[in-house]
């Protein structure tokens, strides 16, 4: 049987055939139903694989802790889940020069254990860390957490990444050093590429020293225009935040639920401190300083079976986006009743994420992705749907107007002429 | 090639002869760029006034087959801007507008001529910058800074280019005018294009139009300078600042031959008997800086420091940054001619490597009879070494002798796992030096990217590649031989 003959090439490049299995209904990628899931243990193996694959026309996607399998839309079809969990470990930590080397596969939590020995950490800090999410799944996928306001993105704190290539080929960009401008950044174009292009087999990152101390500043208002006013006047402020957060509840409309927006700061103790009281002075007399993180800091607005929804608007621009996406989702008057949409995310870079319910009726979530784009529209911004329930995905225009999508029909050419790596799940169908 | 007086008669009717530059020896005044030994005059010079000059002329040299430069202020150092002898240069020098300030959401919209400092002198009354700052950021041009990823003494906290530019209007090499990346949004969907655009040196087309990120600037600056009888003590001062989980804006050593050179030039009255200062800069909230000024001059003094000055107001930290910034100018008067180096380490092995520059000088010395010398200056806090190799042009083989030592330095930084170079790009001068560090198939991958933008290989062609190379045409496949002796000939470069 062909598949026997599939499945007998596939253990070979595995180094085994305990590294190859029949897919089960866990497996499905958004709905999509692979055959096989592949684990290999290395770089090598990742090749051999992919080289399997690119003979015999087999469609990949990659998949690490499986945090995000169902962002993006569904594939057009999928042979072999690659489970890049076997590529874990720090392969090489210099403390002293603040850079460390870690498999994809190793989950970003066992990261942070490993460089908080050392005092230091990756400054990236995603929601799906807690849900055991890989490095390499959060690079992918472009994910970044509260840091961001401070630190940038993955892509901003990756320096150098191997991966393979959708013919089996094995390279990688960039080195182990901060500083580095030898040759084009392959690591930025695959960070948020959904593994579209490549499959990233280990990565190389710039710390930071763990900060000495940290304050968290909240204050409650009662919309998300007043927490973009708020936002505005802390990044105003030479206060220097590492984040600025805000929180919308669904049901923020009722008086015990308002909008909460959160400042911090790390530094020294004494600095801390000092710029804590600052904040609350400018943020008013409803400011609290804590010491401990809020409940709600860092985590998606959404669940699974919800509609997720990213927003990446100016700082002024995502409450009018938010206010578009909950007006048509309350049908524009009686708040009180019927779906609501949450919120939550970074004020201070304007990337917020926000939540409908998985039954609202396609057709209103559609309306509402317009509105949101419309109202992003004066100012620039995008409105994407990371997420949807399989019922309402062909409704949805996922990613909205994206610029330069020509360039990238013919990146994804060059890299994966044969549309190996995971087809369809990206921008315009790539 | 027939070709460019064609096309020089079709950019004369589409811009105007004020636009474009025909005399020989006005063209010539074009043939380097900050890299002088590489020259080339260029075939015609074209000076667009904005985004759709550019565009026509890309335009027309698709259409003509003829590839083309782009040139900003023509201060780089590697020579990314090495014009081509039968193709169009486009410099950007007009494009000189601020087309948006928007501080609400932090971003400036410039055209690519807009010289690096003058966005920042331009909110700086609001109480903002912009943080790259390469040390020619007087007049060096934005649409530079972004093909060359330039940094700056201050990129160990602020990142480099990349890091501050969100969006950008690309004129691809096939003339199309796009717009890349989130602009006023912190991102768009889809790849990062601008990522990849942003230090490809000119070869995936031409920034017409650059969003930036805009910095709230800090509240307190304070610089100290730190002399110690050894770069080897400055050095591990500058790895016990970082081991303190101190994260200086600026961390600058000097060796004693480059202060020698400062002094010499702007009379900077660095601390007498100083074999290597530190220069530290921290920055930010005044609560922190104070800390952390106290906790660099200590830890300065536990290192070996015989002295540490804290400027007191600018005037001091003005003078503090003036032998450091007239460091590469100023080795002109020590030495009548120079190499700029640019490489990077590891911080942790700048003692080693520093060493090991010496023995090759001195190796060198002994072997030739010249007398090559190293003046060291670099950006400490990430490691990034600007060795300066003193020789003298009148001096047969002296060059030669010197040039080796530079091309040696590099191969120790690729020895200790760091890079050919940190910031001033790879273009002309260190395309061949390229697979010192990536392997054959590293740069296949990257030529994916370059085939992907600019199949015909018009835009820059020579740079960041070490070989001429041909895209496999995906959709329509043509002869290779022909494409290769296209390519070939196109690539007159002569080195000087």
């Amino acid at each position: 049987m062909v598949s026997d003959e599939v499945r007998d090439a596939l253990a070979a490049a595995c180094g085994g055939a305990g590294q190859v299995r029949a897919a089960g209904p866990a497996d499905a990628v958004a709905g999509v139903a692979p055959r096989w899931v592949v684990a290999p243990g290395t770089a090598e193996q990742v090749a051999a694989v992919l080289s399997v694959a690119a003979e015999r026309g087999l469609a990949v996607v990659v998949r690490g802790a499986g945090t995000k399998l169902d962002w993006g839309a569904p594939p057009e079809r999928v042979d072999l889940v690659l489970d890049t969990r076997r590529l874990a470990g720090v392969r090489e930590h210099a403390p002293g020069d603040l850079v460390v080397t870690v498999g994809a596969g190793t989950p970003l939590a066992d990261l942070r254990a490993v460089l908080a020995r050392a005092g230091q950490r990756l400054a990236l800090d995603p929601a799906s860390e807690a849900d055991g999410a890989t490095v390499g799944g959060v690079l992918a996928a472009g994910e970044a957490g509260p840091l961001r306001l401070r630190f940038g993105a993955g892509r901003d704190l990756l320096i150098g990444v191997e991966f393979v290539r959708a013919d089996g080929v094995a390279a990688r960009s960039g080195g182990r050093v901060v500083k580095n401008v030898a040759g084009y950044d392959v690591g930025r174009l695959l960070c948020g590429s959904y593994g579209t292009l490549a499959v990233i087999t280990a990565a190389t990152f710039r710390l930071h020293p763990l900060p000495a101390a940290r304050r968290y500043v909240c204050r409650a208002v009662g919309t998300p225009g007043e927490a973009g006013e708020v936002a505005a006047a802390v990044l105003a402020s030479p206060v220097a935040p590492a984040a600025v957060e805000v929180d919308v509840p669904a049901d923020q409309v009722g008086p015990g639920a308002p909008v909460q927006v959160a400042v911090l700061v790390e530094g020294t103790p004494a600095g801390v401190d000092a710029r804590a009281g600052e904040l609350a002075r400018l943020l008013g007399p409803d400011a609290s300083i804590v010491d401990s993180t809020p409940e709600w800091w860092g985590r998606y607005p959404f669940g699974a079976g919800d509609v997720a929804l990213k927003v990446a608007a100016p700082l002024t621009g995502w409450p009018a986006a938010l206010e578009a996406l909950r007006s048509v989702v309350a049908g524009g008057g009686d708040t009180s009743a019927g779906p609501a949409v949450s919120a939550r995310g970074s004020a201070g870079t304007g990337v917020v994420y926000a939540a409908l319910p998985g039954d609202t009726p396609p057709a209103t979530v559609a309306a509402a992705l317009d509105a949101a784009r419309d109202a992003l529209a004066a100012t620039g911004g995008s409105c994407v749907v990371l997420a949807a329930p399989a019922s309402m995905g062909d409704v949805l225009d996922r990613w909205g107007a994206v610029p330069g999508l020509d360039l990238m029909r013919r990146v994804k050419e060059r890299f994966d002429p044969g549309r190996v790596l995971s087809p369809g799940r990206f921008v315009g169908g790539i | 090639m027939a070709a460019l007086p064609a096309l020089t008669a079709r950019l004369l009717d589409a811009l105007g002869p004020d636009a474009v530059v025909t005399d020989e020896a006005a063209r010539r005044t074009y043939e380097c760029d900050g890299l002088t030994h590489y020259r080339v005059t260029p075939g015609v010079v074209v000076l667009p006034t904005d985004a759709a000059g550019v565009q026509t002329t890309v335009r027309l040299c698709r259409e003509y087959g003829v590839p083309f430069v782009a040139r900003g202020s023509g201060t780089g150092l590697s020579g990314g801007a090495l014009p081509v002898a039968d193709g169009v240069l486009i410099v950007t020098s007009r494009m000189r507008r601020i087309l948006e300030v928007d501080l609400a959401n932090g971003r400036a919209v410039v055209e690519p001529g807009v010289a690096n400092l003058a966005i920042s002198q331009a909110v700086a009354g609001a109480g903002y910058f912009y943080a790259p700052d390469p040390s020619s950021q007087l007049v060096c041009s934005i649409g530079g800074n972004v093909a060359e990823n330039s940094g700056g003494a201050h990129c160990v906290k602020y990142g480099f280019t990349v890091h501050h530019v969100t969006g950008l209007e690309l004129c691809t090499p096939d003339g199309d005018l796009v717009w890349l990346g989130g602009g006023m949004a912190a991102e768009a969907p889809g790849y990062d294009l601008v990522g990849v655009v942003v230090g490809s040196e000119g070869t995936l087309g031409i920034a017409t139009k650059v969003a930036v990120r805009l910095l709230r600037s800090p509240q307190a600056v304070t610089t100290l300078l730190a002399a110690f009888a050894t770069v080897a003590e400055a050095g591990a001062a500058t790895s016990a600042i970082i081991a303190a989980g101190l994260v200086p804006a600026a961390a600058e050593i000097m060796d004693a031959l480059a202060i020698a050179a400062a002094e010499k030039a702007v009379n900077c009255r660095y601390p007498p008997g100083a074999g290597a200062v530190l220069i530290v800069e921290c920055d930010g909230p005044a609560a922190e800086v104070a800390a952390e000024v106290a906790e660099v001059t200590r830890l300065c003094r536990e290192a070996g420091a015989f002295e540490v000055r804290v400027a007191a107001d600018p005037a001091e930290r003005a003078e503090i940054w003036r032998g450091r910034k007239s460091a590469f100018a100023a080795v002109g008067r020590i030495s009548p001619n120079y190499i700029v180096q640019d490489g990077v380490i590891p911080r942790t092995a700048l003692a080693e490597v520093l060493a090991a520059i010496e023995a090759l000088t001195a190796e060198a010395r002994r072997r030739t009879g010249h007398d090559v010398r190293v003046a060291n200056v670099f950006h400490a806090g990430d490691g990034n070494l600007h060795p300066l190799v003193l020789y003298d042009a009148a001096v047969p083989g002296f060059y030669e002798a010197a040039e080796e030592v530079s091309g040696a330095i590099l191969d120790l930084c690729v020895a200790h796992g760091g890079s050919i170079t940190g910031e001033h790009g790879v273009g002309v001068d260190k395309a061949a030096k390229l697979p010192r560090m990536f392997s054959a198939d590293d740069l296949d991958t990257m030529h994916l990217v370059r085939c992907a933008f600019d199949p015909d290989g018009r835009a820059n062609p020579g740079k960041v590649f070490p070989t001429p190379r041909l895209c496999g045409e995906v959709p329509r496949p043509r002869s290779a031989d022909d494409e290769a002796a296209r390519a070939a000939e196109r690539l007159g470069i002569e080195a000087w």
